[in-house]
């Protein structure tokens, strides 16, 4: 159970649930209180563990949804075969305690520092480390031009929407809807492919770094279009999960 | 069985070697190839926890956990 953080050392501690936010019908975000949450850098994960009245146990890691200077929070997508995510979606409460550990993993993470331009690509729910670093771009006050290609299947299931589409100065957003289009819809209704990637991720001028987060098909493919652009290979982040919200 | 990445496994490398294990680079015996283990190929739904090389598919890390504590190689 929760102990007394000793740096270098991941400890189990218990967060109460002080939020539970709905992004789609089958997404919410789950805002965290965690006395001795030690910070984060945007796109890093936590783990979550769970336990069971028998004392089954099981652990999932989750993307941390926010920037480094936003309460601890998650986004949680209802899984029908997934062993923690129902549990999570249908059930937990404002005040609810459940046990977590991190920040950990520093692969898909960005800073300010770490500069641009950006190039964000989402598939499904992988778009919750990217607004990570979207809210890190803006609260950072970073100049970097970013260019974010959320790819969903419906309008419906576009999480974030309203504070994506908030976005201004030096973020361009572009959507692709993969299976259903509202009436007028005037975005890309194709799944990403090379030939949208050269369309939409065409690299002018000094070289992107790419993030690229969503299930493990579209990232391969969008990756490996990245390089085939002449993306350099060490500047293409990529992050998988098995979830089922295709893209 | 869903093949994801190294990221997937962060938590549990932290646990195992006390550091931020995804931006280490493991170099494959098999083949050679040097990548960091975020960007490996990670297999996470048997027994055990297995990171492969994403070149030749040899195996860079495997975690077990054995009731009283957890072995890794």
């Amino acid at each position: 159970m929760a102990g007394t953080a000793v740096p270098g050392r991941l400890s189990w501690e218990v967060a109460t649930v002080t939020a539970v936010t709905p992004e789609t019908p089958s997404v919410r975000t789950i805002g965290l209180d965690a006395p001795s949450w030690p910070g984060h850098r945007a796109g890093q994960h936590l783990d979550v563990r769970l336990t069971a009245e028998d004392g089954y146990s099981a652990e999932r890691s989750y993307s941390i949804a926010g920037a480094a200077d936003d309460p601890v929070a998650i986004t949680v997508e209802r899984l029908d075969d997934g062993e923690v995510s129902p549990y999570r979606t249908e059930d937990v409460r404002v005040g609810d305690q459940l046990e977590i550990r991190g920040p950990v993993g520093g692969y898909f993470a960005w800073e300010a520092a770490d500069g641009g331009p950006l190039l964000l690509v989402a598939g499904g729910s992988g778009i919750v480390p990217l607004r990570a670093i979207l809210r890190q771009h803006e609260h950072s006050g970073s100049d970097v031009p970013v260019k974010l290609l959320y790819s969903a299947r419906t309008m419906s299931e576009l999480i974030y929407r309203d504070e994506l589409d908030g976005y201004q100065d030096g973020v361009e957003t572009i959507y692709t809807l993969t299976r259903e289009q509202p009436a007028g819809w005037a975005g890309y209704t194709r799944r990403v492919d090379r030939a949208l990637l050269s369309e939409t991720a065409g690299a002018a001028g000094k070289q992107p770094l790419a993030f690229v987060c969503g299930p493990t098909s579209f990232v391969e493919t969008v990756a490996g279009g990245l390089v085939a652009l002449g993306f350099e290979p060490d500047r293409v982040k990529t992050e998988r999960f098995g979830g089922t919200g295709g893209p | 069985m869903d093949e994801l990445d190294g990221n997937g496994a962060a938590g549990l490398l932290q646990e195992v070697f006390g550091a931020t294990m995804t931006v280490a680079v493991a170099t494959c015996a098999s083949c050679g190839s040097a990548t960091q283990l975020g960007e490996s190929v990670l297999y996470a739904g048997g027994p055990g926890t297995v990171i492969r090389c994403r070149t030749c598919a040899g195996v860079l890390v495997v975690i077990t956990g054995c009731g009283a504590g957890t072995a890794s190689t």
